[in-house]
């Protein structure tokens, strides 16, 4: 009985130190950690990626102490609204509908998505007539499964909670086609578990689904959180310090036009 | 002749006791009527949010897809509690049978089956045995196992076979020897004896467990949801995902107890009139 | 011999990953079962109480709880508790209070294992004769004793199959918590299919995991029961 009571206690006093810790100063930083390049974990449990190096040097930019959580993209503005993390920096699209439940800052890069289709593929292109009946995988509450929604007309949607399980399903071969952020999908190819598949096409973002790139994401109301993010951003692309991170990850600008 | 035995004076009537006089608000009562106020207040509560957070638009988008949703969950309960229940015949033959490898690997099939837990053999079948990709093209099959939903139904069927094998197990167990030796002695052959004589009466017996199956299925079923098949819940965690509004759970919930209570009063007015004749 | 080292301890295979979610695994089920088993005698005791306000409130219970999908009572629980959890500490406190998913399970887990338990409990209480509370009453022992001292004692022994099963159940639906984020054994196999792309792996390990608790679970019910039934005559 004593070991179940310390358990008991244990999971009470968690809940009372996740309270208390509210009080601490720090800047904590939501993201997913299942996403490459842009956040992924390592086996050792460090989280590293574009998002993340971008996180650490806005933060130094701000001075601010910042800490980051894990959590699951289906939950991920829940848990913002719900006061478990104060900002998500996990390439959130800064979108209309999203916008109606929580604030942005500026974006910090903006990339196009695409359909990469297996190499034996008979697609041609994104056409209706090529699309029609296919089975599409995207990851569940993303502008792309969105897109794969309204735009991609004549398909079967699969959603998976990560794009690591719809990885595993077209190079199983269960899926005909997955839509994704071009330099995901780029990643993924690049790598040998990406051999199964190459890229079709790029799709022409639509700007109600995909909205303005990704940003910084705030509760609702945080304009001056979200505005101090915006104007750390500008500085690091003044400074050199964004083309030095962007370097260390892809061969060309990810921040998109102006 | 002993007189002590006897009483020698008439014990006088004695006026009844005091009525126990018991307090208007035990402790009991006061629970229950605070607990009653707050299921009351949590019922307003839920009929005042979804009606203060009702939006047409997303009802008219969102219905027709819970609507499609409760028709997937029911489609895949009743296929697989029925695939299941045919195979649960000879599982359960095998796991009463002389044989000792029979008997083993029924109960090596029963164990697993019931040992872990269905999320996990989901993925194990989904995920595991989608990998071996060339292996099910050799054997012609990768049309099944390339499809979600038909893994799903293999996965659901093979999960309640393993249970309701262990059901009808003990009700046959239950029918008394009398009953076989009664056939036997009229000269019935065996399967004449068994499809008319005991699984009948076994079934009377399994009856309820029965019911709770279909009804642990249809809670079940909703981790099919994780292996992108649209279900009442894979429809609901869409919605959510989209409109991040709670309510989306709520009537999901809603459905859901709907569901499974007139299932449960549909099971027992069955078990009430296939029990007819045993009651007095 | 790949594969083997996938299961290394270490920085190199997922051994040592694993097996901290089997302790998350054990620690969730185990942090559940006395939340549950109380609520769950409550809720036993509140449908046998004489007051029909409690019984009809204990039934609303058990109705919802054992009407609801785990998963959806996991959401509902995971998201709802924080709003209102958020809400109640808002307005007394003044800040925010986080309902991390092991509380969530634990609260969602252990509805639905009292909600099931009272059912359990009920048909032990059945099997309590009448005469073992006018004995006790007779014996002058207040209700409090007579249920410490008498039912109690008989209680535990009727109700024991009946909770052995539930706690294998229990055992086996702590599953779903990987899906709101617990690096439970389900997630962290998950995990390593996904990253080494050997999913039949790293399942079957899963699926070999649960076997192995479920066994030692039901060698240890087994002696707990035999020890529970050692006053009884051995026929």
């Amino acid at each position: 009985m004593h070991f179940m009571k310390k358990l008991a206690l244990t999971a009470a006093t968690a809940l009372m130190v996740s309270g208390a810790a509210q009080a601490a100063d720090k800047l904590r930083i939501g993201t997913e950690g299942a996403y490459p390049p842009f956040n992924t974990l390592t086996k050792d449990g460090t989280l590293v990626g574009f998002d993340i190096d971008i996180a650490n040097a806005l933060c130094a930019e701000m001075k601010v102490e910042c800490e980051f959580v894990v959590q699951d993209w289906d939950g991920m503005i829940p848990a913002l609204m719900a006061n478990k993390f104060d900002a998500v920096i996990a390439s959130m699209s800064i979108t209309e509908e999203r916008l109606k439940k929580i604030d942005f800052s500026e974006k910090y890069y903006n990339t196009p998505p695409a359909l990469a289709v297996p190499k034996d593929s008979d697609m041609k292109d994104a056409s209706a007539a090529s699309l029609k009946g296919k089975l599409v995988g995207a990851q569940s509450s993303t502008t792309h499964s969105e897109y794969a929604e309204k735009k991609l007309e004549g398909i079967e949607l699969k959603l998976y909670p990560t794009p690591d399980e719809f990885k595993l399903d077209i190079e199983a071969g269960r899926l005909d086609a997955v839509i994704e952020d071009v330099t995901v999908l780029g990643e993924w190819l690049k790598s040998d578990k990406g051999s199964c598949c190459k890229m079709l096409t790029l799709l022409t973002p639509d700007p109600v689904i995909n909205g303005k790139g990704a940003g910084v994401a705030v509760r609702k109301g945080e304009t001056e959180l979200a505005n101090k993010f915006s104007a750390a951003i500008k500085a690091l692309r003044a400074n050199g310090k964004y083309k030095e991170i962007n370097n260390k990850y892809f061969d060309f600008d990810v921040y998109g036009g102006e | 002749m002993s007189e002590a035995y006897v009483a020698q004076e008439m014990i006088a009537a004695r006026p009844r006791p005091n009525e126990v006089r018991k307090a208007d608000w035990t402790f009991a009562r006061l629970l229950g009527s605070l607990s009653i106020l707050f299921w009351i207040a949590a019922g307003i509560g839920l009929i005042v949010f979804l009606i203060t957070s009702y939006d047409q638009s997303q009802i008219d988008k969102y219905a027709p897809r819970y609507f499609d949703g409760f028709l997937t969950t029911m489609k895949l309960v009743a296929l697989s509690v029925s695939i299941g229940a045919v195979l649960s015949l000879p599982i359960a033959f095998g796991r009463m049978s002389s044989n000792k490898i029979v008997r083993n690997l029924s109960f090596g099939y029963i164990y697993f089956f019931r040992g872990t837990p269905l999320l996990a053999q989901l993925f194990l079948f989904y995920y595991g045995f989608g990998s071996f990709r060339h292996f099910w093209q050799d054997l012609n099959l990768w049309w099944f196992f390339r499809d979600a939903w038909s893994i799903a139904l293999l996965s659901f069927s093979l999960n309640t076979a393993a249970y309701q094998a262990e059901i009808l197990r003990g009700a046959i167990m239950n029918v008394p020897k009398g009953q076989h030796e009664g056939a036997a002695s009229l000269g019935l052959p065996p399967m004449v004896t068994f499809f008319k004589i005991i699984l009948p009466q076994a079934l009377i017996v399994a009856l309820r467990p029965y019911g709770n199956e279909i009804i642990l299925m249809i809670k079940g079923s909703a981790v099919v949801s994780i292996v992108t098949i649209f279900d009442l819940m894979g429809h609901t965690r869409r919605a959510f995902s989209q409109t991040l509004d709670y309510q989306t759970y709520l009537y999901a919930a809603i459905f859901y107890l709907l569901v499974v209570e007139i299932m449960r009063r549909l099971w027992d007015l069955l078990e009430h009139r296939l029990t007819r004749h045993l009651r007095r | 011999m790949e594969l083997l080292s996938l299961l290394s301890y270490g920085s190199e295979g997922w051994g040592d990953e694993i097996l901290a979610s089997i302790g998350v695994t054990i620690s969730l089920a185990l942090a559940t079962l006395p939340f549950g088993l109380l609520l769950g005698f409550l809720l036993a005791l509140g449908i046998n109480s004489r007051e029909s306000s409690l019984q009809i409130s204990a039934k609303i219970f058990t109705t919802i709880f054992r009407g609801l999908p785990e998963l959806l009572t996991l959401f509902i629980v995971y998201y709802g508790a924080q709003i209102l959890g958020n809400f109640l500490f808002q307005t007394v406190f003044g800040t925010t209070i986080e309902i991390n998913s092991f509380v969530a399970g634990m609260v969602a887990l252990g509805f639905v294992f009292s909600a099931y338990a009272s059912e359990v409990f009920l048909s032990a209480f059945k099997g309590i004769s009448q005469g073992q509370y006018e004995g006790s009453a007779a014996l002058g022992l207040s209700r409090f004793q007579t249920m410490r001292l008498v039912i109690i004692p008989q209680l535990i022994k009727l109700a024991l199959p009946g909770l052995s099963n539930l706690w294998l159940i229990l055992l086996k639906e702590t599953s779903l918590v990987s899906v709101i984020g617990l690096a439970d054994v389900v997630r962290i196999t998950g995990v390593a299919a996904r990253v080494e792309k050997e999913p039949f792996l790293f399942f079957s390990l899963a699926c070999l995991i649960y076997l192995a608790l479920t066994f030692l679970s039901s060698a240890g019910l087994e002696k707990i029961e035999k020890n529970a039934r050692r006053g009884e005559v051995r026929s």
